[in-house]
């Protein structure tokens, strides 16, 4: 390479007409297509794109991570050093010491039976060649800048009793170990609930700016990309459709395919959309569940057990027509709470009520022929679907067990009816699940749920594992089913702003208790608990003149363990406004205004 | 996601096992040796108990119509082996499909129903295996009478279920926490529904494997309870009694032994080749698709 002077602007990593491809069983099937990037010193690129678009391929390509059927071809340039076609050992010298990498499951990406002290000490003694001692001490300061609680204790412990957020940042010591001159984090928050997510990307902005160090930041969501990238890619297929600063790219998008994804991300800072103004309180809810808690009983040791509240005395009511959504971080019992109102966990105490009818004491073989008007649509679209299954036997279970003088045209019919429905071709009657995509087998799990007409559709997290324009399109669905149909919806999602998009009220849950209770108009407009002052503070937004300065107002800490909650108010760990009645006295649910509830002492004066 | 194909689950398993040579050569060879079986006998101008005077234990030859030799009684190794395999056969595979029935209905429905009804489920099996099984089927065998072949195979199927009682459970747990499972359990699809049409279907890989697999041990297993006298009684003959009739006369006629061994370790090797196959068949996460 000629020895050029190199002004201090020099990209840190150039990618030039980089091609990723795999052998499969079906031929080769190009991933990356093409793409030429540079990564200047000090900033941050953001690479967007769905799922499928070849935005981590091409940075394992260039850092030689492919899987064995994987081949790259074109230039990967790092400083000065060619990356494509080195051998392991070659880029190992590079790989850790001057490259971090940070990836999406920080579960996975940890060794689970070595201290984490050790897994960040580790790559210092490889690379930088100090001794174990002296490895331990920087692997704490590191734990230290990564804002690790308790971090002398955390060298000590084992990756599974981390938290999902303790461990991401774990995992951005171990990378930050070397002092790297390069981030490569891929989808590093993904995972995580959007409260940690505030935290880790508020933790990456700091250390960028603190260290003057490249990033690139791989991620599926633009209000990530928007607090803390410089410039941005957009892929698709492959290939770079859009490219510029961010500010530009995201304020007006010249590629058709950017607007699209712009447009498909919900904003939670947006005018709550025109809701149908169906719920009715004076008729009989559909669903009403009062007083519920879940105990599970946990092993702990040998032979004690625990009681991990789930779900705390949880009263809601669903109307005809309405829809409510719950939401909270994971693990705060949303999920159990929508399964028991279906029954299909038993609630320790508390009464749940369908249409009008109690469900108390009825056998499970009494309930089978009520649960037809009570469907449900899960959050794994795959999973969910029975594998050795056809999409035409999958609609048509529901109406097997329910209509069974049902003659097999009929069904037939009624099936291929539900299936142009959802917006499905009648070609994919014969396919099975694995042969779908993950719109596709949502679209199925609705239209399965939906093909008995049910009068309550319980959707938990229907849409957290879709890209976000395939989000657009299910919520938008759901909608449209909703306002035809007339059901009511129970939508379970730890997602704020998709569920603006469709519910008319919300229930903000927080380790199995109520925090509050509101009309989506007013939750999103004047949110009285501060919790939910919280969570709504911690969804991004795709708007790079607000999203930086929405960081710092970020909640601190994560939520405790549901087996020993904190005493009084389970919140006032993490409430900046936590004063000694709340550790004393439990708030309870208090009405406030006539259509909200709140459980906060302090709601009045904050 | 890379390939879109609609072929069912099936048809595709089994391309993909006639794509795996080895499992296909051994499946080829499994066949051909029951065909042999079958017809063989009728081939030979020798009946299984005929006893041959004029040619009491000789080595396999042609000009005397003894492809494989005589015994000490001058009867045929050819269609005594034969007879051995037709045998051998269908204790394996009658054995293993009493074991595989007993097994998967046990613990399907001990794993799907679970808490106490899978506690006492689990426990009775825990009891069976404690007991020390051959004890158990010197009972039987001496109970349904020595040689007789349904009793056998009742025997041995009885005792083989536990293991398959056991995987099959452990499946079933793991499916049982699936999202489809609660899906069919929310539309209101009862327990046997449940357990025909979403449990049992998604075991059948797991099972057919292991069902491959045990067909070789049983196969040992009527061997070894024919080496102790408890098996196939005298005129007829199963593979483990010819066995055990050829290493008595090892060094005066080697033939005797060599000739039902090597069948039996043909037909071991192409059972485990043949579960093999299909487990790499069964398993979607083997193949090149994902």
């Amino acid at each position: 390479m000629p020895a050029l002077v190199h002004t201090s602007d020099a990209p840190v990593l150039r990618l030039e007409n980089l091609h990723v491809g795999f052998d499969t069983s079906q031929g080769r099937v190009a991933a990356v297509r093409g793409i030429s990037l540079n990564v200047k010193p000090g900033e941050c690129l953001g690479v967007v794109g769905e799922s499928g678009a070849g935005k981590s391929q091409a940075f394992l390509a260039a850092m030689g991570l492919l899987a064995p059927n994987g081949t790259a071809s074109g230039r990967a340039i790092f400083g000065t050093t060619e990356l494509i076609g080195r051998s392991a050992v070659e880029l190992d010298r590079i790989r850790g010491l001057k490259v971090g990498m940070v990836f999406q499951d920080p579960m996975t990406s940890l060794t689970p039976h070595i201290h984490v002290g050790d897994q960040i000490a580790e790559p210092l003694v490889m690379h930088v060649g100090v001794t174990w001692r002296e490895a331990r001490l920087r692997a704490l300061a590191l734990l230290r800048r990564t804002r690790v609680t308790d971090p002398e204790r955390r060298m000590k412990q084992y990756p599974h009793e981390l938290s999902g957020g303790m461990r991401q940042r774990v995992m951005l010591a171990i990378a930050l170990a070397c002092e790297p001159t390069l981030l490569i984090a891929d989808e590093p928050t993904t995972a995580l609930d959007v409260t940690v997510q505030a935290q880790i990307l508020a933790l990456l902005a700091d250390l960028k700016r603190e260290r003057a160090m490249s990033m690139v930041l791989i991620t599926h969501d633009l209000g990530v990309v928007a607090g803390l990238a410089d410039e941005v890619a957009v892929m698709r297929e492959g290939q770079i459709v859009e490219q510029g600063a961010v500010g530009t790219l995201l304020k007006s998008p010249s590629d058709p395919y950017t607007r699209t994804l712009i447009e498909a991300m919900p904003r939670i800072d947006a005018p709550a959309a025109e809701m149908a103004r169906g719920a009715d309180a004076s008729q009989t809810p559909p669903l009403s569940v009062s007083d519920l808690s879940i105990h599970f009983s946990v092993r702990k040791g040998l032979v004690s057990r625990a009681k991990l509240r789930a779900v705390e005395r949880v009263s809601f009511e669903l109307r005809e027509a309405e829809a409510l959504g719950v939401v909270g971080e994971s693990g705060c019992g949303k999920s159990t709470l929508a399964r028991a109102a279906l029954r299909l966990i038993r609630p320790s105490t508390g009464r749940v009520v369908w249409m009008g009818r109690s469900i108390e004491g009825l056998s499970a073989h009494a309930l089978r022929p009520m649960r037809r008007d009570l469907q449900i649509v899960f959050q794994d679209p795959l999973a969910s679907l029975e594998p050795r299954m056809t999409v035409a036997q999958i609609i048509a279970e529901p109406l097997r067990v329910h209509r069974r003088k049902l003659t097999a045209a009929a069904r037939d019919a009624e099936v291929l009816e539900m299936l142009r429905h959802v917006g499905l071709t009648p070609e994919l009657l014969e396919r099975y699940p694995h042969e779908l995509s993950g719109g596709q087998c949502q679209r199925v799990g609705i239209a399965r749920a939906m093909v008995l007409k049910p009068r309550v559709l319980i959707c938990d997290e229907p849409v957290s594992a879709l890209d976000v324009s395939v989000q657009k399109q299910v919520v938008e669905l759901l909608i449209a089913l909703k306002r035809e149909t007339g059901m009511s919806i129970l939508f379970v999602s730890h997602n704020l702003a998709v569920v603006k998009q469709l519910c008319e009220r919300v229930l903000v849950l927080y380790l199995g208790r109520v925090m509050e209770l509101a009309p989506s108009a007013e939750l999103y407009v004047r949110p009285l608990h501060p919790y939910t002052r919280e969570l709504l503070s911690a969804v991004p937004v795709a708007d790079p003149e607000v999203q930086p300065a929405r960081f710092a107002r970020s909640v601190a800490g994560e939520p405790p363990s549901p087996l020993d909650p904190p005493s009084g108010c389970v919140f006032r760990t993490r409430c900046p406004h936590a004063i000694e009645r709340c550790r004393d006295q439990v708030p309870p649910l208090e009405q406030a205004g006539d259509r909200r509830q709140v459980a906060c002492h302090r709601w009045r004066e904050l | 996601m890379i390939e879109i194909s609609s072929q069912p689950l099936w048809r595709r398993a089994g391309r993909r096992f006639c794509g795996d040579g080895k499992a296909l050569v051994a499946g080829v060879l499994v066949a051909l040796i029951a065909l042999l079986a079958i017809v063989g006998p009728s081939l030979s101008p020798f009946r299984y108990d005929a006893l041959d005077w004029h040619h009491l234990a000789v080595p396999p030859q042609l000009q005397s119509s003894h492809w494989l030799g005589t015994d000490r009684l001058g009867r045929d190794l050819f269609v005594r082996t034969l007879y051995g395999v037709r045998i051998s056969l269908v204790i394996g595979l009658l054995a293993t499909a009493v074991s595989v029935i007993i097994g998967l209905a046990w613990g399907s429905i001990a794993g799907y129903v679970g808490g106490r009804t899978d506690d006492l489920m689990m426990r009775f099996v825990d009891v069976l295996y404690a007991l020390p099984y051959l004890f158990l089927v010197i009972i039987f065998a001496t109970f349904f009478g020595r040689g007789n072949l349904i009793g056998l195979f009742l025997v041995i199927g009885a005792v083989g279920w536990l293991t398959t009682a056991r995987i099959v459970r452990g499946q079933t747990l793991a499916l049982k926490r699936r999202e489809f499972i609660e899906a069919a359990r929310a539309t209101g699809v009862g327990t046997p529904g449940i357990l025909l049409r979403h449990v049992i279907p998604n075991l059948i890989g797991p099972v057919a494997l292991y069902a491959t697999l045990t067909i070789p041990d049983m196969i040992l297993f009527e061997s070894f309870l024919s080496f102790l006298g408890l098996g196939v009684q005298e005129p007829l003959a199963s593979l483990g009694s010819l066995i055990n009739g050829g290493a008595q006369e090892m060094q005066a006629a080697p033939w005797m032994l060599v000739v039902p061994a090597l069948v039996l370790s043909v037909l071991l090797l192409c059972f485990n080749l043949i579960g093999d196959g299909l487990r790499d068949a069964l398993d979607p996460s083997t193949s090149a698709e994902r």
